[in-house]
């Protein structure tokens, strides 16, 4: 059985909570065991950043010393969490004020910091640790006919992962693919969602996720499917908004982990799929195990 | 129409804020800019800035302070990271603009009830309280200070988001709030004595 140490973040908790419970429920069905990071705190996402740069890599830091003293990988799912902690690693190292800095900080409450913990994310591990092959000999009910477009976002695999393409990422279609998908050609994957503009500047975030949501329909698919909390809620809980001032689009988007979770077997309840604001069922419902 | 002149003559450039720039982190390259474009045509947010990312690049070099700290091109980076992929000259663009964010914030020269900003603040007050952030109460408060009004506009979302469970209203925290607190208060004293 493989061991990784989990790191949820905030979103995994909150508007992402179907994310978390897909994840489990897939990491489970393949043997792989997560251990919650022990009082793990907030990565600082994009907002500490303009704040505060030394604090940041700081939270970020004690996220990194709490994980290397258990020496297994940390498993960040969230997007913006596994650049926000990938990116204070390389900053330590690469810029020494950094680290002098933040040493003063990791003694004063009584931290270690050497470097060595590894921030990973679901794709890379499933792609890497366990093989397309386990992930294939694991379906049940494969995803036959449906027609997906493959989501990725910014803050993945830009710009400091090394598990993908930088421009053309096919981790996830090789997954989806894996469980019996159809994968249409989605040359808006790694453009970005809008981050929080939609919080604070409506007009410019709900443009970006219209175009996004447009595209994939215009390309064929059924359904997004996404790899980052905020990216879902953006095209899920504004998608109508977004139709009202665009245009309409009618497009469901879930997770990656649903749509392996289904083709695993669970039921819809089990992978968080009711808490979708645009119903899933319409295009996922065939998929479903028979109500016992 | 009063005529104006458009061009700034040498000596109203700021010099040091052009060397500041340069000493940022990630800023170390930006004398190295060919001034290409890459980074305004994979910006998403380019055809709302009012200085595309080339532009305020060059505009921060050469010491236009006040310019490139009230812009909106700073509030608008999403920090989706295009730009410093697509860079030849390998700048690091989207870490500039954090750097010029902060300025602007520190300065006081950010757009008055932008809420961008103002989310910032929210958010890193929530961190150091609690050490973890609780969507809904951060969405709330942010509503609360720039736009009311917008907020009532969304209780139907809201409460459909609730209904799913996606909207917790109690608030986390970490256990070892203390711990946080001192390796935050620690590196801020420490940053006080390197400057």
């Amino acid at each position: 059985m493989k061991r990784y140490l989990y790191y949820p973040g905030c979103s995994l908790r909150g508007t992402g909570k179907a994310y978390e419970e897909s994840l489990l429920a897939v990491f489970k069905a393949l043997d792989v065991e997560l251990e919650e990071l022990e009082d793990w705190n907030c990565c600082g996402a994009t907002a500490y950043m303009a704040i505060d740069e030394m604090n940041a890599f700081a939270l970020a830091g004690r996220n990194l010393a709490l994980a290397e003293k258990k020496k297994l990988d940390l498993v960040a799912p969230c997007s913006a969490c596994y650049l926000v902690l990938n990116k204070a690693q390389r900053y330590i190292k690469e810029y020494p004020k950094v680290a002098r800095l933040l040493e003063h900080g990791f003694k004063a409450a009584g931290l270690t910091y050497t470097g060595t913990a590894k921030v990973r994310h679901p794709l890379d591990i499933l792609i890497h640790d366990i093989g397309v092959d386990q992930i294939k000999a694991r379906v049940k009910r494969p995803l036959a006919g449906l027609k997906v477009a493959p989501y990725y976002g910014c803050q993945i695999v830009r710009p400091y992962a090394t598990f993908d393409l930088m421009y053309y990422p096919v981790s996830m279609d090789k997954l989806l693919r894996a469980v019996g998908a159809e994968i249409v050609d989605y040359p808006l994957k790694t453009r970005c969602c809008g981050g929080s503009q939609k919080g604070t500047l409506p007009e410019v975030g709900l443009s970006l996720i219209h175009i996004l949501l447009k595209e994939a329909g215009r390309r064929g698919a059924q359904v997004v499917s996404t790899i980052c909390p905020l990216c879902q809620f953006n095209l899920d809980a504004f998608q109508d908004e977004a139709g009202k001032k665009y245009g309409e689009v009618s497009m469901p988007v879930v997770y990656f982990t649903q749509l392996l979770g289904l083709a695993f077997g669970f039921s819809a309840k089990e992978l968080g799929l009711e808490r979708n604001i645009v119903p899933a069922k319409r295009v996922l419902a065939k998929f479903e195990p028979a109500a016992a | 129409m009063a005529v104006k002149r458009m061009i700034k003559y040498e000596v109203e450039r700021d010099p040091q804020f052009a060397g500041w720039v340069a000493g940022v982190i990630g800023g170390e390259r930006i004398r190295n800019c060919i001034q290409c474009g890459l980074c305004s045509a994979s910006c998403p947010l380019s055809p709302y800035m009012d200085h595309t990312p080339r532009r305020l690049i060059h505009m921060a070099r050469e010491g236009f302070k006040r310019e490139v700290l009230g812009s909106f091109t700073i509030w608008l980076c999403t920090s989706c990271y295009s730009c410093t992929v697509e860079c030849p000259r390998r700048i690091r663009v989207t870490d500039i603009m954090y750097a010029l964010k902060r300025r602007a914030i520190e300065d006081g020269v950010y757009p008055k009830r932008f809420p961008i900003p103002v989310l910032a603040s929210e958010f890193g007050a929530m961190i150091r309280r609690k050490g973890r952030v609780t969507e809904s109460w951060l969405i709330l408060r942010v509503f609360l200070k720039t736009a009311i009004f917008r907020l009532l506009g969304m209780s139907k979302l809201g409460s459909k988001l609730f209904f799913s469970g996606r909207m917790g209203l109690v608030p986390e925290s970490i256990r070892d709030r203390k711990q946080l607190q001192t390796l935050l208060d620690a590196v801020e004293t420490h940053k006080e004595v390197a400057a």
